[in-house]
């Protein structure tokens, strides 16, 4: 059966990055035991689909990687038995069983993320910049200059902001995400800055991701889903 | 409660692999520091990715953390970038899994494994901010204690010791404790606790100790200064292998180590006795381990880890007498589980090629062969016991297997070597390669690629070769090159590529392997020259070394390309590694005359190691 886990990422875990929470949670799979598939040849591996890339230095409370087991199990034992294997920082928050056409695909249906950006320790925009919030947020376009894999252009990325609000000392974000169009707060972060006429060191915001959906709206009405929310429960 | 980490946020995400600083990984050992009495920082003077990789320091770590009263944490060289960083804004060096600064601690415990890690370990007391000499540390600094195969000849580092542990450290660790913990609750000094702690076997305390010299710069004489400390230090041997602490919960990374596996230590020491290998000494007698204790480790480790590869450790594999036994369980449980097998240091037999087919990609994977000379009365010189027809024989069936990948390890500057040993080289590479083409075109593999490597041979103590001359610079490249050009004037010279290690480490390797106690001040002026991670070519400087050699004054070939005679006083005397020196002499002789000594199951040579009373010495008499 298909199982997507979702796992959240705090504390010191933020600085292992993305390819070596794969190889952690590939060894966290064999001592919990589960009955992984793998894949044929010499050397064998077990085939973890991850929905998003998280980039070092980022928290979350909402990551997601889809697996294969041989047999059918209960979801909450194999959430269980992972979470029983995780370090410091690591948890795993659910298991679902997905079907195995599009809605098993975790990475091609990465549509949006939630994010919350607070300031650390020393840093931030002088007061009065929570009240400035709506305003930037309602702009009919925000440029930027977006670095490409080639160049560098301007970019409108305010079809990408989907929601913007200030929630006591943190910005909340819900922007969009994945293939088509991946929005890193950190470019709305420097954009409000400059909204703002204030200067942003690198190291001023921490960022979290608190969730990822799947767009499941029809006719281009946009209908956000928790990726969790289109697997189900085993018993 | 989350740990809070020593660095900031911004010193770490502005630092290459921040992991290696966080600590925290799978089986890491927290506890409580109020309910411990001793704590010990481990550190192995490398790159974590290095550090982690070494077996040793994670079987102590396990075996410290198994008493309750101690404290067993780890700590690695700081990067360069991080290093700066750490000198620029005064951040004391820590230990990974309190965070804590290793200033605080009761050890800083240090493991030495190659030569070219010394201005490292200076790093660490330096960032630690413990002085680097021991005479300058007070009784607010740890107690740094040095181990690992390089204490055999500690004198170019003694100073920045105040103790070692000479040998296998499972032996007297619990003795050392119980001493520290002793004389800590009776609130004795630095140099109390050192003057109890000498009288421990295997324990060398420095400062105990003199050295003179005579007009020529050898040694005269080297007497205890303390009426307690034993003229000779006695090497530890864990005789039960079998039942040794061994880590069956091992730390995790969580960035890829060099070694990424369960590694299983099957037996220590080697029976083969080849005369440049110090290792083959200093580990004698060979001890296997119990193959149904071996068994549960790997299913233990396995199940601890959650690794996808699984790898066995020893000198020579091929010699566990169990082998067939133990390989054949590891591919039943390693196949059911998707594990992967490695299998260094096998020889290449019908059984390991029949092995390696089933556990590897033919297509990938390379055979190799250490020959480490090219022809064989160079072989019978340094009682390498590889003939050129088990090489032939090996890789013919190897290529009729579908092998096309051989490599060649080889050493240049051997004693009494001669052109004709050095062209063999590119000989043995030629013919092997041959024998690959006599396989019927249809049959091959495409090409054979084979690589011939070559190191320059280093004198090491404990060894029959310990005094013999070492080449120059200048001999040693003199030497690639002839290979070279004898390659390139091959047949099948377009399937054989050369390759040469680097002269300037090799030469400084042997300053420093065979040194004295006058060598350690050309360490210190090297790394206040800016020597740091030498092992490292991007970071080798030699001229920071060279410059160090002038300002002291040391001359580097008094160490090097001196022939020492064999009444000679040397360094590393005052230490009995169970190999005896008669025995070390007879070989010297044996190698001169090109006579072939047989291993330890064939016969024994009587080098002494008989007196720890058991291994490989009694193996027939039971
Ligand atoms: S086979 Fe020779 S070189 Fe290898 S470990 Fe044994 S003695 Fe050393
Ligand atoms: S005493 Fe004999 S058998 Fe034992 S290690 Fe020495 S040579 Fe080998």
């Amino acid at each position: 059966m298909k199982v997507r886990i979702k796992f959240a990422k705090e504390g010191m875990m933020k600085f292992i990055g993305h390819l070596d929470i794969m190889r952690y949670f590939q060894k966290a799979i064999r001592r919990a035991e589960l009955p992984i598939a793998y894949s044929e040849g010499f050397s064998p591996h077990m085939i973890l689909s991850f929905a998003a890339p998280l980039g070092v230095g980022v928290t979350s409370l909402g990551e997601y990687f889809d697996m294969e087991l041989t047999r059918d199990m209960p979801t909450e034992e194999v959430r269980n038995r992972l979470d029983q294997e995780m370090v410091e920082g690591m948890r795993v928050l659910s298991a679902r069983r997905v079907p195995d056409g599009k809605a098993g695909k975790a990475m091609s249906l990465v549509a949006a993320a939630d994010y919350r950006v607070t300031f650390r320790e020393g840093y931030g925009f002088s007061d009065g910049w929570k009240e400035k919030v709506p305003a930037f947020f309602a702009q009919d376009s925000i440029l930027v200059y977006r670095k490409t894999k080639r160049s560098e252009k301007e970019t409108d990325i305010r079809p990408w902001i989907y929601r913007m609000e200030v929630q006591g000392d943190s910005l909340w974000l819900q922007v969009s995400a994945g293939s088509v169009a991946n929005l890193k707060p950190d470019l709305v972060m420097e954009a409000l800055a400059a909204f703002l006429g204030e200067e942003l060191s690198p190291f001023a915001c921490q960022v979290q991701r608190e969730e990822v959906y799947a767009d499941v709206g029809k006719d281009g009405v946009r209908e956000l889903k928790p990726l969790e929310a289109l697997g189900e429960v085993v018993a | 409660m989350m740990r809070k980490l020593a660095l900031s946020d911004e010193i770490l995400l502005s630092v290459e692999s921040p992991a290696r600083y966080i600590g925290g990984e799978v089986n890491s050992v927290m506890k409580d520091k109020k309910e411990v009495d001793i704590r010990f920082a481990m550190c192995f003077p490398d790159v974590y990715e290095i550090g982690m990789s070494h077996l040793g320091i994670q079987i102590l770590y396990h075996m410290f953390n198994q008493r309750p009263d101690v404290w067993c944490e780890r700590v690695y060289s700081p990067w360069p970038d991080l290093d700066a960083r750490m000198r620029q804004e005064q951040i004391p060096l820590f230990a990974l899994e309190s965070q804590d600064p290793i200033r605080s601690f009761d050890f800083l415990g240090i493991t030495i494994q190659f030569e070219m890690c010394y201005t490292n370990i200076l790093q660490v007391l330096e960032l630690s901010g413990i002085p680097l000499r021991a005479a300058e540390r007070t009784e607010e600094d740890p107690l740094v204690i040095g181990g690992g195969p390089c204490v055999y000849n500690p004198e170019p580092i003694a100073e920045f010791f105040d103790l070692f542990y000479i040998g296998e450290g499972e032996t007297v660790y619990d003795r050392l404790f119980d001493v520290y913990k002793a004389c800590k609750a009776a609130g004795r000094s630095r140099r109390e606790f050192l003057e109890e702690a000498c009288q421990i076997p295997g324990i060398y305390v420095p400062v105990f100790y003199d050295p003179e010299y005579n007009e020529d710069g050898t040694l005269r004489s080297f007497t205890a200064n303390y009426e307690k400390a034993p003229a000779v230090i006695e090497k530890q041997v864990v005789m039960d292998v079998s039942h040794a602490p061994y880590p069956t919960a091992p730390v995790v990374p969580f960035i890829k180590a060099t070694q990424d596996r369960v590694v299983l230590e099957i037996m220590r020491g080697c029976i083969r006795g080849c005369r440049f290998c110090q290792a083959g000494m200093i580990y004698r007698p060979t001890r296997e381990r119990d193959v149904e204790e071996l068994k549960a480790w790997a299913d233990a480790m396995l199940r601890s880890t959650g690794y996808e590869e699984i790898s066995l450790s020893s000198l020579s594999s091929s010699d566990y007498t169990q082998l067939p036994e133990l390989i054949n369980y590891l591919m039943d449980i390693c196949q059911e589980r998707g594990v992967n097998i490695s299998l260094p240091s096998l020889r290449i037999d019908s059984f390991s090629l029949d092995v390696m087919s089933k556990v590897q990609d033919i297509k990938k994977s390379s055979l190799t062969f250490a020959p480490e000379a090219g022809s064989q009365r160079m072989r019978n010189v340094i009682n390498k016991g590889l003939t050129e027809e088990d090489i032939l024989e090996g890789a013919g069936k190897a290529f009729e297997g579908g092998w096309n990948k051989v490599k060649l390890y080889f050493m240049l500057g051997l004693p009494t070597e001669t052109e004709e040993d050095i062209k063999g080289i590119a000989h043995l590479s030629e013919k092997i390669a041959e024998r690959y083409y006599e396989i019927p075109k249809e049959q091959r593999n495409g090409k054979c690629q084979i690589t011939a490597s070559s190191s320059f041979f280093i004198p090491k103590p404990f060894t029959p070769f310990q005094w013999a001359p070492m080449n120059r610079k200048e001999e040693f490249l003199e030497k690639a090159r002839i290979v070279k050009a004898e390659v390139r004037s091959m047949l099948n010279q377009k399937s054989i590529r050369y390759n040469y290690h680097e002269a300037d480490i090799s030469m400084l390797e042997g300053v420093l392997a065979r040194g004295d106690r006058r060598t350690a001040q050309v360490v210190l002026q090297a790394y206040r020259n800016g020597a740091i991670f030498d092992s490292w070519s991007e970071y080798f400087r030699p001229e920071a070394w060279e410059k160090a050699f002038q300002e002291t004054g040391v001359d580097e070939e008094f160490y090097t390309v001196r022939e020492r005679s064999v009444d000679e006083l040397l360094p590393w005397d005052f230490i009995n590694a169970g190999v005896g020196k008669k025995f070390l002499i007879r070989e010297w002789e044996q190698a001169k005359a090109e006579t072939v000594t047989p291993n330890c199951r064939r016969k024994c040579a009587g080098c002494g190691a008989k007196c720890y009373g058991g291994g490989v010495c009694f193996e027939g008499e039971n």
